[in-house]
């Protein structure tokens, strides 16, 4: 099968210092990948790269074959069909929820008002947020405001999802339910890309593993038999990390 | 262009002095809007209703009120009032010192609840005093923030005291004048090079003094 | 106070406020052009155009309104350059008020953060798109107090326009102090006026500041 988003050789530096080498990847239809590693192996680098957001020194980002990067002249139709949720929680804080949703596919795609309000509706009741549509992203909690940016991104209908450790700056007990969100996405069967810490739910949701060390890719593997049996030594010590022992 | 005049005999010499003029009123009426500003403005924090009510009125009179019409009031009012004179020095000292005083009180108030609670509180989970809390928490963070602000004020103030020649004290403006007026016939075009040099001493006084403030800023940013 | 000596005063006030009031909104609505432009030409790094708004920002920043409108009025016809005393006092008061407008909606352009210009392009905006409905109203929202201060020191700059023989609120006061020692009238319509004058923007401000942030913000 043809691959929805295939990156080939790609290399990222910023100045002197390498941050991504020789990076290859196809993704299908309909996978979920995630990618894991310690902080700064360049994992949010390489979704950043994927959109465009960061130029890239050498290689492509291919979107259904059409390259994306670099120097897509089409980047921003590129773009729209590629869904990005950050870390930190960056919905637009003058709109309400329900006109963060829609101010993209209006302007974007020139859709009229009441589709996007009825598509975007529909999505924010999926992740139980409808009630909330006339409030603003400040009266939200931090879970709330990630499942109104995964709504955003839905929106534009983008082919592929891209996760930056959209719960990494969540307290615990809101982690959760974005998680759910995202587990319910999968079971869609849409294409994801996900960088995360939260190992139990990367070993739920992954049809693939990628481990990231040093701006590489040094494991490509199923989510079963990387977490139980990785195959390099980096990969065994970065998984122990996350267990205690007294 | 005009611009020999300025050289010319004394003339720059006494352009400067009257910046001298300008300069010496700032300093001093920054010197006591300071002073009398951090005790106002830490009055201010008390939440005391009475002390809160004449503070708000007083601020709200500087914040609408042009100096030059309090200036106006003190220098005119004064002498009419009690018949006697009020030299145009001390009522333009009087004045600056009421606005600055205002303005610097308002600082200090929005320095002081800027401070977050916590600080106050894990200095108490340390165990330090009140007295403690102050000196070595408290304090110094005050200042760090003031400090470029005030500088700010200095500036202001030196733009300010320009209006003083309009109650008729002699300073740079007045000298340029002055020397327009004195060398109409050999240099009919002294005004432009004059107010053009007036111009540039004014900004020599004052932009040195907006950078270290704002260097200051960024500096302690944090 | 003699009420009849303030009665007969207050025609000679009201025009010279009128006088006033348009000039100082004149120079206002210049200004926030001037500061629009130039913020804009600072945000976006245009070159060469860039370092000449920084030399006029600092410039007119760090001298006096007397200083510059001396300059202007009396200053410039000595080179040829010769304007009325109330175009003086609209651009003086436009170029000083330029200079503040620019800093307070270029700190407003400057405080949104990036991840809001990244989660905008990564949702297909183009720069336009981005800057029309991202970026501009949240950033004139932060701008308002800045704005609303600027207005307020304008109007009371305004009250230099007499030292280029404009005949505005601090003239007649000064005229009529000079000519009939009648000072405790002349000061308290002096006052009066000035209140006027400021006290309805200085509320308006605080009630637009507030309605703004609710608008934009929720709070």
């Amino acid at each position: 099968m043809e691959p929805v988003l295939k990156i080939e050789h790609l290399n990222k530096k910023f100045d002197d210092f390498t941050v991504l080498e020789d990076i290859n990847l196809s993704i299908a239809k309909g996978e979920v990948v995630v990618i894991v590693g310690s902080s700064g192996c360049g994992k949010s680098t390489l979704l950043r790269c994927i959109n465009g957001l960061e130029d890239i020194n050498d290689g492509r980002v291919l979107l259904d074959g059409e390259t994306v990067n670099p120097g897509s002249r089409n980047l921003t139709k590129s773009r729209e069909k590629i869904g990005m949720v950050f870390q930190s929680y960056d919905l637009f804080p003058h709109k309400t929820i329900l006109e963060n949703a829609i101010l993209a596919p209006m302007k974007v795609q020139k859709r009229s008002r009441k589709e996007a309000v009825e598509e975007a509706m529909q999505l924010l009741d999926r992740v139980g947020l409808a009630s909330r549509k006339d409030s603003y992203p400040r009266q939200l909690s931090g879970g709330q405001k990630q499942r109104v940016a995964i709504v955003r991104a839905l929106m534009m209908n983008p082919e592929v999802l891209l996760f930056d450790e959209v719960t990494a700056a969540l307290d615990p007990e809101m982690v959760r339910e974005v998680l759910d969100v995202i587990l319910d996405l999968a079971k869609q069967k849409r294409t994801m890309l996900i960088v995360t810490h939260e190992m139990s739910f990367a070993k739920a949701i992954a049809d693939r593993i990628l481990f990231l060390d040093g701006g590489r890719i040094i494991e490509d593997s199923d989510p079963k038999e990387f977490f139980t049996s990785p195959k390099t030594e980096r990969a065994e010590r970065f998984l122990r990390t996350f267990e205690y022992e007294k | 262009m005009g611009f020999e005049v300025i050289f010319k005999g004394k003339n720059f010499i006494r352009l400067l002095s009257g910046l001298g003029v300008a300069l010496r009123i700032s300093v001093i009426s920054v010197a006591i809007s300071i002073a009398l500003g951090i005790v106002i403005g830490m009055l201010m924090t008390l939440k005391k209703p009475v002390i809160n009510a004449v503070t708000r009125v007083y601020l709200e009179i500087v914040r609408i009120m042009p100096q030059m019409v309090l200036l106006f009031i003190v220098f005119f009012g004064f002498t009419k009032m009690t018949g006697s004179n009020l030299s145009a020095e001390l009522s333009s000292i009087i004045v600056f010192s009421f606005w600055g005083t205002a303005e610097m009180a308002d600082l200090v108030r929005g320095c002081m609840i800027s401070i977050p609670v916590i600080q106050y509180e894990s200095s108490k989970a340390l165990g330090l005093t009140r007295l403690q809390t102050y000196i070595y928490v408290i304090i110094p963070q005050i200042v760090r923030r003031l400090i470029p602000l005030s500088i700010n004020l200095i500036t202001r103030m030196i733009k300010t005291t320009s209006l003083i020649m309009m109650i008729g004290i002699v300073e740079v403006l007045k000298v340029a004048q002055q020397i327009i007026e004195a060398n109409r016939k050999s240099a009919p075009k002294a005004a432009f090079g004059v107010f053009a040099a007036v111009f540039l001493l004014y900004f020599l006084a004052c932009w040195p003094i907006s950078c270290l403030s704002k260097y200051l800023e960024k500096k302690w940013e944090n | 106070m003699d009420q009849e000596v303030i009665n007969s005063y207050i025609p000679l006030f009201k025009d010279a406020f009128l006088l006033t009031v348009k000039i100082g909104w004149l120079g206002i609505a210049l200004a926030f052009l001037l500061g629009i432009v130039c913020a804009f030409i600072l945000y976006f790094k245009i070159p060469v155009a860039k370092t000449v708004v920084r030399c006029y920002v600092e410039l007119f920043r760090n001298t006096p309104l007397l200083v510059q409108l001396f300059f202007i009025y009396y200053g410039l016809p000595a080179v040829g350059i010769s304007i009325s005393a109330e175009v003086c006092g609209v651009v003086g008061l436009g170029l000083l008020g330029g200079s503040y407008m620019t800093e307070s909606i270029r700190s407003g352009l400057e405080a949104i953060p990036v991840i809001q210009t990244e989660s905008a392009l990564s949702l297909g905006m183009t720069n336009g798109q981005l800057f029309k409905n991202v970026i501009l109203p949240q950033a004139f929202t932060i701008s308002v107090p800045g704005i609303v201060a600027n207005v307020i020191f304008l109007l009371k700059e305004t009250s230099v326009f007499s030292a280029i023989s404009l005949m505005d609120l601090m003239f007649t006061a000064k005229d009529l102090i000079g000519l009939y020692y009648n000072t405790m009238e002349s000061l308290f319509l002096l006052v009066i006026f000035y209140v006027i004058m400021l006290l309805p923007v200085s509320l308006a401000g605080t009630f637009i500041e507030k309605k703004v942030r609710f608008k934009m913000f929720g709070d």
